[in-house]
């Protein structure tokens, strides 16, 4: 069985290593990856006219930085062990967009690192993999 | 803004930097000498600007931006009242791209533009115009605030719709491009004259209404809660400040006062209704005194006029309706439809004259704050300008006593109110000042960057200086803004027509749909 794999991918540790747990189990069942990166976005933040003035300019920049800092390193050393890649980059709410794009391009499943965040800054803050458990529109593998 | 309690001289001079002495007396004549000069070259504008129709106590420059709000009104179908839900639909991203995520939202313009227009007048400014106009003035300013929507509306749409959107990716709106592009686009001849004026107005208002009236006020209350001490303290700390953030950069203290500007606005508002309810049996006895004395004046200086000029005078010194300055904030959103914006400025006033200026008029009446007689008249204090409150107080002063008759320890909280509008609207000031300026002179950092200086300089003898006459005038160059605007305005909305016909139907033929 074929498919796509999602993988939450910001360049850290933890999600390498679901990217690397994503390869294997699409090279075993033939699937291809999706490399998401998302960049923690509220349209309801706060800006100064300054930032207002900048935010294109800065949101080019940051995609930018998010292409060629995150993205094309890994995607090319992907390429090269012969894994089909696509990359997705947005802005947003993280587990939202995940599943959101889980569901837009008909994933499997969707694999994301954990962040290791202590206890008490999941309870206050909540964390990425918690939220994404409970909305993913498929099947959810957390790699510790 | 002219209620200004006169300072310690040694430390509005020290401060303004201008000499070193420290005698008071040749502190008070170089003191006296700045407001001669300012007053006789700067005297003749502020005649002009707030002089009353021939035979009334009617200053034309209300009734110019009355009349220009009422016209927007009529020609734009009562857009205020139309669109509301589609506006706020709009500002919650109903209609937004989830592909221009991580742009500019219509709720982020909207809330740094707020922030630049709530502040001293909703709190200072109603106090005063209730205190002078009675309870009825809370009726007009109601009624003008209601009206100044469509103006904000017509502005903010011309605003971004002819904005500048340079190659790096940042852009720059607001009056002067829109007076000079548009005026352009129709044929129509001044365009750039009218741009140059606004911009040398607009730097004018945001050195004064925007800065010095700020810093002034924010010291006020602060000795006020702390006890009597040199202004030029407060102003240096105020000025250091600024400068980290429009100077230094310093993004975080600029982050840190928009987050908690509005969460000062939502308690604010929140702790007036509380005390409005603390006192329910008044409610409708607070309204009859307000549209009462909207018609009658209730033996208010001035009667019913008296109490129609304050209303009106303080929503538009409130809400900046017409003044061009909302233009330039609103500007940089994301959207592909100008009108959108301008639905979304609509809200402005609203929240800030209807909602928020409502609030403290009806705390300031509700508390009983205003003396009245035995006839049920208001008792008028002994020059006959305003009428008696309980603890003779006024401006910010009233209000702060209003509050604390109901909450004793609620004015300290205020004063941190007061500190921190004051400080989230001198910054956004210091950007429209900067956006006139960079029209003017051109972009660049060390043009900008003496500008911004020019700024700070302005903070500190705001907070040390007592300069009536200074005041007065940059009070004078903020309406001039509206002179100027209200002009283009005029010239200009048959475009703002055409975006709108236009949007509407095809929002009604559902060419134009909601996201999700």
């Amino acid at each position: 069985m074929s498919g796509k794999f999602v993988v939450g991918y910001d360049g850290s540790e933890s999600s390498q290593r679901a990217l690397e747990f994503a390869v294997d189990r699409s090279q075993a069942q033939g699937g291809t990856i999706v490399l998401a990166h998302v960049l923690e976005w509220s349209p309801y933040s706060f800006l100064t006219p300054n930032e207002l003035e900048e935010r294109h300019k800065r949101r080019e920049e940051e995609l930018h930085r998010a292409e060629t800092a995150i993205m094309t390193t890994v995607v090319k050393d992907l390429r090269d062990k012969g894994v089909t890649v696509e990359t997705v980059i947005k802005y947003g709410n993280i587990p939202e967009l995940l599943a959101k794009i889980a569901k837009d391009c008909g994933a499997i499943q969707i694999v994301i690192g954990r962040s290791g965040h202590s206890n008490l800054g999941a309870r206050v803050f909540g964390s990425v993999a918690g939220a994404l458990v409970q909305s993913a529109p498929v099947p959810c593998t957390i790699v510790p | 803004m002219n209620h200004m309690h006169r300072k310690n001289f040694n430390a509005a001079i020290a401060a303004a930097g201008l000499m070193m002495a420290s005698a008071p007396a040749y502190a008070q004549s170089v003191d006296e000498k700045v407001n001669q000069i300012f007053a006789s070259s700067t005297g003749w504008f502020v005649n002009l600007i707030f002089s009353n129709f021939p035979g009334t106590s009617f200053p034309w420059i209300v009734a110019w931006l009355v009349v220009g709000a009422t016209v927007f009104t009529l020609y734009f179908g009562f857009v205020q009242f139309r669109a509301i839900g589609h506006s706020i639909a709009l500002v919650k991203g109903d209609y937004s791209d989830p592909d221009d995520a991580g742009e500019v939202s219509h709720f982020q313009a909207l809330a740094t533009a707020l922030s630049g227009t709530v502040g001293l007048g909703n709190i200072a400014g109603v106090a005063v115009a209730v205190s002078i106009g009675g309870p009825g003035a809370t009726f007009w300013m109601i009624l003008a605030g209601l009206m100044g929507m469509a103006s904000k509306f017509t502005e903010c749409t011309l605003g971004v719709k002819y904005r500048n959107e340079y190659p790096d990716g940042r852009v720059s709106g607001g009056p002067m491009y829109y007076l000079t592009k548009g005026f352009a686009e129709r044929g129509l001849p001044g365009g750039k004259v009218l741009a140059v004026l606004f911009s040398i107005f607009c730097i004018l208002g945001a050195l004064g209404g925007g800065n010095m009236f700020q810093a002034n006020q924010a010291h006020q209350q602060i000795s006020g809660i702390v006890g009597e001490y040199p202004g030029w303290i407060t102003g240096i700390l105020f000025a250091v400040v600024v400068f980290a953030v429009i100077v230094g950069g310093l993004k975080s203290i600029a982050r840190v006062t928009e987050k908690v500007v509005p969460f000062m606005g939502i308690l604010y508002v929140g702790t007036a209704l509380i005390i409005i309810l603390m006192n329910a049996d008044q409610i409708g006895w607070a309204f009859g005194q307000i549209f009462a004395g909207a018609f009658t004046g209730l033996g208010v200086a001035g009667g019913m006029v008296g109490a129609l000029i304050q209303g009106f005078k303080r929503a538009a010194f409130s809400n900046e309706a017409g003044v061009g300055s909302a233009a330039i904030a609103h500007s940089a959103v994301r959207t592909k439809e100008p009108i959108t914006e301008g639905y979304v400025s609509l809200l402005e006033p609203f929240i800030d004259t209807v909602v928020i200026c409502t609030m403290t008029a009806l705390v300031i009446i509700i508390t009983g704050q205003l003396v009245a007689g035995p006839d049920g008249n208001y008792l008028l204090n002994e020059a006959g300008t305003a009428i008696q409150t309980v603890g003779g107080t006024s401006g910010v002063g009233l209000t702060s006593a209003a509050f604390g008759s109901a909450i004793s320890w609620f004015p300290f909280v205020l004063a941190i109110a007061v500190v921190l509008f004051a400080f989230s609207t001198m910054i956004s000031w210091s950007y429209y000042g900067l956006k006139a300026w960079t029209y003017l002179f051109g972009e660049g950092e060390t043009t900008e960057l003496v500008f911004k200086v020019i700024f700070c300089i302005f903070v500190v003898i705001g907070a040390a200086a007592n300069l009536g006459p200074v005041i007065d005038f940059s009070d004078a160059a903020i309406f001039a803004m509206a002179v100027v605007n209200i002009i283009g305005l005029y010239a200009l909305m048959p475009i703002v027509k055409r975006e709108l016909n236009s949007y509407v139907s095809r929002l009604k033929s559902g060419e134009i749909k909601k996201f999700e």
